[in-house]
């Protein structure tokens, strides 16, 4: 009997302290494989958001640093400038990113920053009890958004990555899903090509993940991975967003 | 040379080869001369950031990759980067911010002032920390304190602040700048994040949420700006051995004063001048050393009374002090503000 | 074959529903975090004659990484 899975080894072997069905644990374990089959882990450097995700460095083993809510992309830009043979990621989720972070993504973005950012989308402020979030989806209920977010009083949601696609430095931007093995696979797919746009310099890379937040959407973990098909992802549909290396390769 | 230019270059020559600023009158010549000399470097990086709160998270950035990093703004913009100045005082960071202060509240106006005294000294940003303040009064002193405050910045993993003023950076005066720095035979961080080579990895955070760490954390900070309170004070003296009246003024109200003690002294009014370099560490013990010899203490800024009130703590009850402040950016001649000095000094029957 | 840490498992029970062959379960024993953890039922089923392929479904969904894969 041969193992054939098994924990990445640039993942710390501290259980997550994530809830149950989080979407945060099934990427960290992501992106540590992707770390471990492009062999990063001396080169990579990291850096978590404010949110749930806020103690990542307790669970990657590799450099990590932290950023105040929303900054991780001006962060990004003053590393990866001062490191440009270093691999550099933001993680962050839809509030620090697409809410208080929106201006230093899009000019990262328009500067053609070349780091990587992985954006988890959840719909909601999950680590502060479940606010609104610049993409909770019309209809949604939240703690700030009662009765369900309105367009009238709340507004639209934000397509940040559609936006981001637009920017002339963005090199490479996909939408992809962890709420099931496919998707999963996907996600994994897509974090290598970032990481890879990112080794040949070819400019901003950015992945946005739909991921399930059973607590504060108060379903069910299996529930919460088909509202991501069902509901979810009507309103930010999987896919390339943006591709300028135009190859279809797989990263290993 | 322009003290903004002077500025600039100096920095460059103590090794900064990394500046994230934004555009704000009166220091728009820093980014410009930066962009145009580390466009030239080999390893310089200039970015005009999106705004001042963007610039001053870059400088973060850098800081934790190694660099020797400076950014540099004025009041509203320093508004803006205050809690990045507390994350890298809270990181242990090195990194050096200047402000080329202008009259304020809000908006303001783009004449120069000293009203960001308080900001700059007290910490702007949020919880217990500190960062070192220097306060120049000439281009010279521009070029010395700048070249050194990468140097302390790195020596006690600490932000320093370089309160200036507008008038400093507009003024010319001939100058004599420090030699370049060989940035290969700068120390080696042991600290920073470079990718976990041969070593195992690494984070650099501030967020400590059992309160017994961030006690403990906050307590190694001070025992850090102890070391610093002992060996970092800087003040200086001009006419003050016989003076009966002392004159506290820092940056370029220092230099205002200075003209007019010149004045004052012609006519035989034995006024001194006591100038605190460094305002944080402030010198306390320098001017609580003159309470011996002078019962008179005379402050000017230009601003509603800020080192003014470092002065009475230092005095700790001893002495009069008196106050004369001008805010919004009016700029006082040495003639105008000896008239004041002089009828306060008589006044006093000091003569 | 695959290996459940019980100690890990939170009881999302995403495993259970992807696994083709149905040989995932919610243990009826509580693990010290107080979850009902996810539990491996190949042995008992030797009359039924369902096995692991070991397509590794189960370890991919799972959040915990609580699950290992052998094949042989």
């Amino acid at each position: 009997m041969k193992k054939v899975f098994s924990r990445p080894k640039s993942l710390k072997r501290t259980p997550f302290h994530y809830c149950p069905g989080c979407g945060h644990s099934i990427l960290h374990r992501v992106i540590g494989e992707v770390i471990d089959e492009m062999n990063l882990q001396e080169k990579i450097i990291g850096i978590p958001p404010a949110g749930c995700a806020v103690l990542a460095y307790f669970y990657f083993d590799i450099d990590m640093g932290e950023a105040s809510h929303g900054r991780g992309a001006a962060l990004a830009t003053g590393m990866k400038r001062a490191l440009p043979d270093r691999v550099v990621f933001t993680y962050q989720g839809d509030g620090d990113i697409a809410a208080i972070g929106t201006a230093e993504t899009i000019h990262a973005a328009a500067r053609g920053e070349n780091f990587s950012t992985i954006f988890v989308n959840n719909g909601v402020y999950g680590m502060t009890g479940g606010q609104m979030a610049p993409t909770t989806i019309l209809g949604q209920n939240t703690t700030t958004s009662p009765g369900g977010r309105k367009e009238k009083r709340d507004g639209f949601p934000v397509n940040l990555s559609e936006m981001l696609a637009v920017a002339k430095g963005s090199a490479y931007i996909e939408r992809t899903a962890v709420n099931s093995p496919a998707n999963i696979l996907k996600t994994k797919k897509a974090i290598a090509k970032a990481f890879r746009v990112q080794l040949e310099g070819c400019g901003f890379s950015l992945i946005e993940v739909l991921s399930p937040c059973p607590t504060n959407w108060k379903m069910e973990p299996l529930e919460a991975c088909k509202w991501i098909d069902e509901v979810m992802a009507v309103h930010f549909p999987l896919g390339v967003l943006k591709d300028i290396t135009g190859d279809k390769k797989d990263a290993h | 040379m322009r003290g903004n230019h002077v500025l600039a270059e100096s920095a460059v020559r103590a090794g900064c080869r990394f500046y994230f600023g934004y555009p704000i009158t009166p220091q728009n010549e820093v980014p410009e001369y930066m962009s145009e000399r580390l466009s030239k470097l080999e390893g310089g990086v200039f970015i005009q950031a999106e705004s001042e709160i963007a610039s001053i998270h870059m400088v973060i950035g850098a800081s934790m990759a190694g660099g020797r990093v400076m950014t540099s703004s004025s009041s509203p913009g320093i508004s803006l980067k205050q809690e990045g100045i507390s994350f890298l005082s809270a990181l242990e960071l090195p990194a050096v911010i200047v402000n080329m202060t202008r009259g304020g509240p809000g908006l303001g106006n783009i004449a120069p002032a000293q009203s960001d005294y308080f900001q700059a000294t007290r910490g702007g940003g949020h919880g217990d920390y500190r960062t070192i303040v220097l306060g120049p009064n000439s281009c010279q002193e521009l070029a010395n304190l700048t070249y050194e405050a990468f140097d302390l910045a790195d020596k006690y993993r600490n932000p320093v602040i370089i309160l200036g003023d507008g008038m400093l950076g507009q003024m010319m005066e001939p100058v004599e700048l420090p030699p370049e720095v060989q940035i290969k035979k700068l120390p080696h961080k042991d600290w920073t994040l470079t990718g976990a080579k041969g070593r195992p990895s690494r984070f650099l955070r501030s967020l400590l949420l059992d309160p017994i760490e961030e006690e403990e954390h906050n307590w190694k900070l001070m025992r850090k700006y102890e070391r610093i309170l002992k060996e970092e004070v800087r003040w200086e003296t001009s006419f003050a051995d016989d003076a009966k009246l002392l004159v506290v003024a820092f940056g370029i109200a220092a230099r205002i004063a200075k003209g007019a003690i010149k004045r004052m002294r012609d006519e035989g009014l034995k006024v001194g001048l006591i100038r605190p370099i460094s305002l944080w560490p402030f010198p306390y013990k320098a001017i609580k050393e003159f309470t011996k010899k002078v019962r008179h203490f005379f402050v000017f800024e230009m601003n509603m009374g800020q080192m003014l009130e470092d002065v009475k703590l230092a005095l700790e009850g001893n002495g009069e002090v008196h106050f004369y402040g001008r805010p919004g950016g009016i700029i006082l001649t040495p003639l105008e503000i000896s008239r004041v000095i002089s009828s306060y000094y008589y006044q006093k029957k000091l003569g | 074959m695959i290996e459940i840490d019980s100690e890990l498992c939170k009881d999302c029970k995403l495993c259970i529903s992807v696994c083709p062959h149905r040989l995932i379960e919610s243990s009826d024993r509580m693990n010290q975090k107080g979850y009902y953890s996810a539990f491996f039922i190949e042995k008992n089923l030797k009359k039924e004659g369902r096995k692991c392929t070991g397509c590794c479904l189960c370890a991919i969904s799972c959040p915990e990484i609580a699950i290992e894969v052998y094949r042989a």
